[in-house]
């Protein structure tokens, strides 16, 4: 994990320009979120000085967002819809292919540090079900053989 | 210039798009053929994606589905003078699934350039704000409320109405808050409308603004739409250069600014209270009502809080009249509903008809059946929290009203299909877990009752006391329904009962006399 004094810096930079801007907490979360990965935990002492809230309020509201983390994810993020329309196209079966393929579970990250799998729940893709996301990258009609060419696509491309 | 038509919907772009635009502009410059490729939104045909539009002398021809394999034989066959090849469908606009559309809202989806404010000037955009400009107050929310338009977001209250509390609710700031959250699976019209023509929602909200006094309009977007997000933002600063946006609206000296914020991943923030306080910064627990966030809403101040297809549907409603509006559509449900259907159909995509249309022809003289071949054995119509309809059921008109005769709801117009390979209790235990894991925690029925549903359908499945453990499910149902804040909570039971009446069989157990 990174020391937080590196990544210091970056965190007031974003408290400083989102100073002036009203509910700015979210987007602050953000903007750490998209700079950084995720939110180090070290960095609520910071956000809650800035903001002047208790640091249990501002980690109440990380924690109460499922879009948040406080963990550094893999290269790549997977997310796999679980939703109705993609369960009526097998996404079930696509959801315990990549499990084993990738050999975590929701909300891990693969050994060699590649690969993150999360849960979503519905991608506005519903007419192309069963949809993943990797990264900001939509794609439907995922099979399990699709999937696994996908793997391959992002691991070479790391 | 041959303008060529390539969609930047995201479902476009799920089955390749990007690919086909960039090899068909590779591909033309290398042959010395002169194409200018033009990333519009999608017509919502979704199993003719990628779909390519070439823009001729006699109108224009689509092709699809296209590949970046078709794309050197299509341009050797022509493709960029409209000639006929396999992948030939000829005028989009004049297949049945299209032509029977009653396209208002998305009148200019996957025709224009969604991010040209002079394309959207071209085709009838800004002409409701030109009328709204010349109007009193009163007199745009009059428009409103004569169309009958009652809100998009799932609840259906009539628009007008909200409207005029805000109006009259005195203040030194008012706010215009777009629901974009769209969280119910199997719907995509907000996130189509966002990316295919986000001019429509913008002047939608610029025309509330208008109409009740506010300066301010927030877009709660989910982060789950991040090609949205980037459509919104060029739109909004190109309305901002042009004057549509900012102080003095087209010399008007009306204000109004608007920005996009991001959500987090929370569904219940669909919720406006919860949304209110998302935007405000903090967890998205709901709110008790009242006050109404009309009165009380974003930062306390009156706040009108619609749906992305009910601020987008204003535009055409002040060009035309409300009357225009209300002449579409049966009984107190007036105007249109861009339909989604999802799931295991054959022809999936928008369908935006007046409502009155059954079900049944929309899941098979449009949708043509499902997708597996198999019959189609259960709908879920209205999102995660609606309820699951059988074949007994799709002579239903789609209307508020008969669908609340039937205990379903028509919800966002979100239509998922099931084949009859689907297990309803599999499917009743989903909606509880989903209501777990989606609660805000703040009331018991909600939180605690989702949990305890999830291991009653698992005891009656297992086949432990099966009559007892029904019986209880059936109570559990009860004090969700009428003890949650709520509809999180409040309508969770609408699938799960549903599924338990219509597929008792599903849960072991033999159909009800
Ligand atoms: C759990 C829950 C989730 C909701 N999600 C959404 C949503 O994603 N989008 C939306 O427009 N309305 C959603 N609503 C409805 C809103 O609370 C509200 O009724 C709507 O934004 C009002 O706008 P309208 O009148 O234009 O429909 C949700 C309601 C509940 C109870
Ligand atoms: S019903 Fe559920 S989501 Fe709604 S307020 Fe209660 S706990 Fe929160
Ligand atoms: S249900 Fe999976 S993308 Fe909508």
């Amino acid at each position: 994990m990174q020391d937080y004094q590196t990544q210091k810096p970056t965190v007031l930079e974003i408290l400083d320009t989102h100073q002036a801007m009203p509910g700015n907490l979210l987007p602050i979360l953000h903007g750490i979120q998209d700079t950084l990965g995720y939110i180090p935990p070290a960095a609520v002492v910071d956000i809650a000085k800035s903001l002047n809230l208790s640091q249990a309020e501002v980690h109440g509201v990380i924690s109460f967002y499922h879009y948040f983390r406080e963990t550094p994810p893999g290269d790549h993020t997977i997310r796999i819809c679980r939703a109705e329309s993609c369960q009526a196209m097998n996404g079930k079966a696509l959801e315990a292919h990549a499990k084993q393929q990738l050999g975590i579970d929701f909300h891990e990250t693969t050994a060699d540090g590649i690969f993150s799998l999360e849960p979503v729940y519905c991608l506005g893709n519903c007419a192309c079900s069963p949809s993943i996301t990797i990264d900001d990258e939509v794609i439907g009609r995922v099979t399990t053989e699709k999937f696994d060419r996908l793997l391959a696509t992002y691991k070479g491309a790391k | 210039m041959t303008r060529v038509f390539i969609s930047r919907d995201s479902t476009a772009l799920s089955l390749g798009a990007e690919q086909v635009a960039t090899a068909l502009e590779q591909q033309a410059a290398s042959k010395g053929l002169s194409a200018e490729i033009v990333r519009n939104g999608s017509r919502g045909l979704f199993w003719l994606e990628p779909l390519v539009e070439v823009e001729t002398s006699q109108g224009r021809v689509a092709y699809g589905p296209v590949q970046v394999e078709d794309v050197a034989s299509l341009l050797d066959a022509g493709l960029l003078d409209g000639k006929q090849n396999p992948l030939y469908l000829g005028n989009i606009e004049e297949i049945a699934y299209f032509k029977n559309q009653n396209r208002l809202t998305f009148a200019r989806v996957g025709l224009t350039d969604p991010v040209n404010i002079e394309d959207y000037l071209a085709h009838d955009g800004y002409r409701g704000l030109k009328n709204a400009l010349a109007l009193q107050a009163t007199e745009i929310v009059k428009q409103v409320t004569d169309s009958g338009l009652r809100g998009r977001g799932g609840a259906a209250f009539p628009t007008g109405i909200k409207w005029n509390t805000v109006l009259n609710a005195p203040a030194d700031q008012k706010y215009i808050v777009c629901n974009a959250d769209e969280g119910d699976s199997g719907t995509f019209s907000d996130r189509m409308i966002m990316e295919g023509d986000p001019f429509v929602l913008i002047e939608g909200m610029t025309i509330a603004g208008l109409a009740v006094g506010a300066t301010q309009g927030y877009i709660y977007l989910r982060v789950e739409y991040p090609h949205a997000k980037i459509a919104l933002n060029q739109a909004i600063e190109a309305a901002y250069k042009n004057g549509y946006l900012g102080e003095n609206i087209q010399n008007s000296g009306k204000t109004f600014h608007l920005e996009v914020r991001s959500g987090a991943g929370a569904y219940i923030c669909g919720e406006e209270t919860s949304l209110l306080e998302s935007l405000e910064g903090k967890r998205g627990l709901v709110r008790f009502k009242p006050p109404l966030p009309a009165i009380v809403g974003l930062f306390g101040k009156p706040t009108i809080v619609n749906n992305v297809i009910s601020l987008a549907s204003i535009p055409v409603i002040l060009d035309k009249g409300g009357e225009y509006y209300k002449n579409y559509g049966m009984g107190r449900s007036r105007g249109t509903l861009p339909l989604q259907l999802a799931g295991n159909i054959k022809h999936p995509g928008l369908f935006e008809v007046a409502f009155g249309m059954t079900l049944r022809e929309l899941l098979y003289d449009y949708g043509g059946g499902s997708a597996s071949g198999r019959p189609i054995r259960a709908v879920q119509v209205g999102g995660p929290l609606g309820a699951y309809l059988h074949e007994g059921q799709f002579d239903t008109p789609l209307d508020y009203e008969a669908f609340a005769a039937i205990s379903a709801v028509l919800g966002h117009g979100g239509i998922v299909v099931h084949d009859d390979t689907v297990n309803m209790a599999d499917m009743a235990r989903y909606a509880m877990e989903f209501c777990v894991e989606e609660s805000c925690g703040k009331c018991t029925p909600c939180r605690i009752g989702s949990t305890r549903g999830v291991e009653v359908i698992d005891r009656i499945v297992d086949g432990a006391q099966k009559e007892k453990n029904t019986v209880l499910l059936r109570d559990l149902c009860d004090t969700m329904t009428y003890g949650s804040l709520c509809a999180m909570g409040g309508m969770t039971p609408f699938p799960v009962l549903s599924a338990l009446n219509h597929f008792p069989e599903d849960f072991g157990l033999t159909a009800k006399a």
